[in-house]
């Protein structure tokens, strides 16, 4: 690649500025084979499949009603789940940026312990928790209410993993807000509830809409942490996820496959809505992730 | 001096803080839910572990399964997290140190396994390793098998692990530019004494986040995993897959006692991660965590 720079003459476009430091033919060409053999391929080998249906095996075998069912259960309760997670994500945030308090530190350590708990291990223990005889369950079990075993618990399951991609994309951006402006619109006489609704939170809009995409498309993906506590009822508590394991485990690779594209479709298009936030707040107050 | 001036800011508000009392409400608020989402859990796993004593603990842990999955998990990581350092380093050389045409999208593409959901993680391997598939039966022939087997397992790993190290160290080597390198090069130093002596060293702190993170994910993966190694007991079980099975057959203590130490491990790595952002957050990263 180097040699090809070097030798040839200079023209208006090239694929790459010079530079004197090696190794961008190596590092390149090895990015991107082992990009291809571990994510391409195997994503392309999913295409592939699901193409193969032709556009109406496809819409026959994605309209199923239990495919339909699990698709909705995934998305309601990632929803809320995603709703509770901007609420208290958002709070968590400004507290642990804003104040001091005995214990900050370990609390903001601990925000990350959903990244670093293997899944297997939280749904357990939510389980265990909130399973009508478990610390918290047996509180609501007198009311008549069930968590455990029902969509409340995946919910929960979802606010556990979701929790920290809240938090951590508002966090930095809470940072760097000065305080120059806070100072400003006080002096301009706006009292402290106008200051945060009308200065602070315009700012953090992208940021909150951020940690709102990224939790919910990682709720909605979210597998070992809610099989445990859901109940895993047709329908009421069978999450998508769930359902492409049933299939394969039925040696129905159709069904597992069409379930797969339409999940991956939707995180895509969240992916793009994400970046597509974060380049309208880069341009419009100057920082983003 | 300083006391006058901290009994004056006592004695009146700073117009851009909140009142102590809705102060003290929030942090309330904040810790309580952190502690009920976060800190519940990570107790009830170490309570449920030890609630048929310390002897069914050691017992659970010394059982033969048990063994067999701790030392999968320990080699399936020891594969996957060096193979996703070497392309973290690759990666982030090819894009921090030179400029490209369709870096940004590079960049958006390598972030792109968070957005799967770890079930199609799996099913991707499936498809293009199972029976149906081109390759499974072509490696078959020559006797290879990947599926329920540890090939698949590794893939399946690297999979999820695969961003991990390159976001690390992509934002940390972007942000050191090219000086250091140049400067090297000029002196005579070659390619490989360039990155050996003067890279590594600006970024080891980074890199060794980077791993801890990465490390973390593929000792606790269940999904993809769970999707690609067919659950044989004591041969393709990890430790997560071990979890499980003892959970679904209401051997709960093992099963928690089995948790415990993977969330041991999860607890090591926050205390590691929190360590390295206190003592070295300069040299990590203009990150996102």
């Amino acid at each position: 690649m180097s040699a090809v720079v070097s030798t040839a003459p200079r023209r208006a476009w090239s694929f790459r500025q010079p530079s004197v430091i090696p190794g961008f033919g190596l590092t390149l060409g090895f990015t991107l084979t082992y990009f291809s053999l571990i994510i391409l391929i195997p994503l392309i080998a999913l295409a592939v499949r699901s193409a193969g249906l032709g556009p109406e095996g496809f819409w026959k075998a994605a309209t199923d009603a239990r495919v339909l069912g699990s698709l909705r259960v995934s998305f309601v309760t990632a929803l809320m789940a995603a709703g509770v997670n901007v609420v208290f994500g958002t709070l968590i945030a400004w507290v642990l940026v804003r104040y001091r308090f005995p214990g900050r530190r370990i609390f903001d350590a601990i925000i990350d312990l959903p990244f670093a708990l293997p899944t297997a291990v939280a749904g357990i223990a939510l389980t265990a928790i909130y399973a009508p005889n478990g610390t918290v369950g047996v509180l609501f079990a007198p009311l008549g209410w069930r968590i455990a075993y029902t969509p409340a618990g995946i919910v929960i399951a979802m606010i556990f993993i979701g929790l920290p991609f809240v938090v951590r994309t508002i966090q930095p951006i809470l940072e760097e807000v000065s305080h120059e402006v806070e100072e400003a619109s006080a002096t301009l006489g706006a009292n402290r509830f106008q200051t945060i609704t009308h200065v602070i939170f315009p700012s953090l809009m992208p940021a909150i809409l951020t940690g709102f995409a990224l939790a919910f498309a990682r709720a909605v993906g979210e597998y070992g942490s809610i099989i445990f506590i859901a109940g895993n009822i047709p329908f009421v508590s069978e999450i998508a996820p769930l359902l492409i394991y049933i299939r394969l485990q039925e040696y129905n690779y159709v069904g597992a496959t069409v379930i797969a594209t339409v999940m991956l479709m939707i995180s895509f298009a969240l992916l793009f809505a994400i970046n597509l936030i974060q380049a309208w707040s880069r341009r419009r107050y100057g920082y983003g992730n | 001096m300083a006391t006058k001036l901290r009994a004056q800011t006592k004695r009146r508000r700073s117009p851009t803080s909140e009142r102590r009392s809705v102060q003290l409400l929030m942090i309330g608020i904040a810790v309580a839910f952190m502690a009920v989402v976060l800190v519940l859990p990570l107790y009830a796993v170490f309570h449920e572990a030890f609630s048929k004593g310390v002897w069914a603990f050691f017992a659970a842990l010394g059982e033969k399964d048990a063994q067999a999955a701790i030392r999968l998990t320990l080699l399936v990581a020891a594969i996957a997290v060096p193979l996703n350092v070497v392309f973290g380093l690759a990666a982030s050389w090819a894009i921090a140190k030179f400029e490209f045409k369709g870096k940004a999208f590079l960049i958006t593409l390598i972030d792109l396994p968070f957005s799967v959901s770890p079930v199609i993680s799996g099913l991707v391997y499936v498809l293009l390793f199972g029976a149906g598939s081109f390759l499974g039966p072509w490696l078959k022939g020559y006797g290879i098998e990947v599926l329920f087997a540890l090939p698949g397992i590794v893939l399946a790993t690297i999979f999820v692990t695969f961003p991990f190290v390159a976001r690390e160290l992509i934002p940390l080597m972007q942000d050191q530019g090219t000086g250091d390198e140049e400067a090297a090069l000029s002196l005579g130093a070659n390619g490989w004494q360039t990155f050996w002596r003067v890279t590594i060293p600006n970024i080891k702190w980074g890199l060794l986040y980077g791993v801890l993170l990465c490390n973390a994910r593929a000792m606790g993966e269940f999904g993809a995993v769970a999707v690609v190694s067919g659950k044989i007991r004591g041969q393709t079980t990890t430790m997560p897959l071990q979890v499980e099975m003892l959970y679904n057959e209401y051997n709960a203590s093992a099963a928690f006692a089995l948790a415990s130490l993977l969330a041991l491990l999860a607890l090591v790595t926050l205390v590691l991660k929190s360590a390295l952002e206190w003592r070295f957050g300069e040299e990590i990263a203009a990150g996102d965590h």
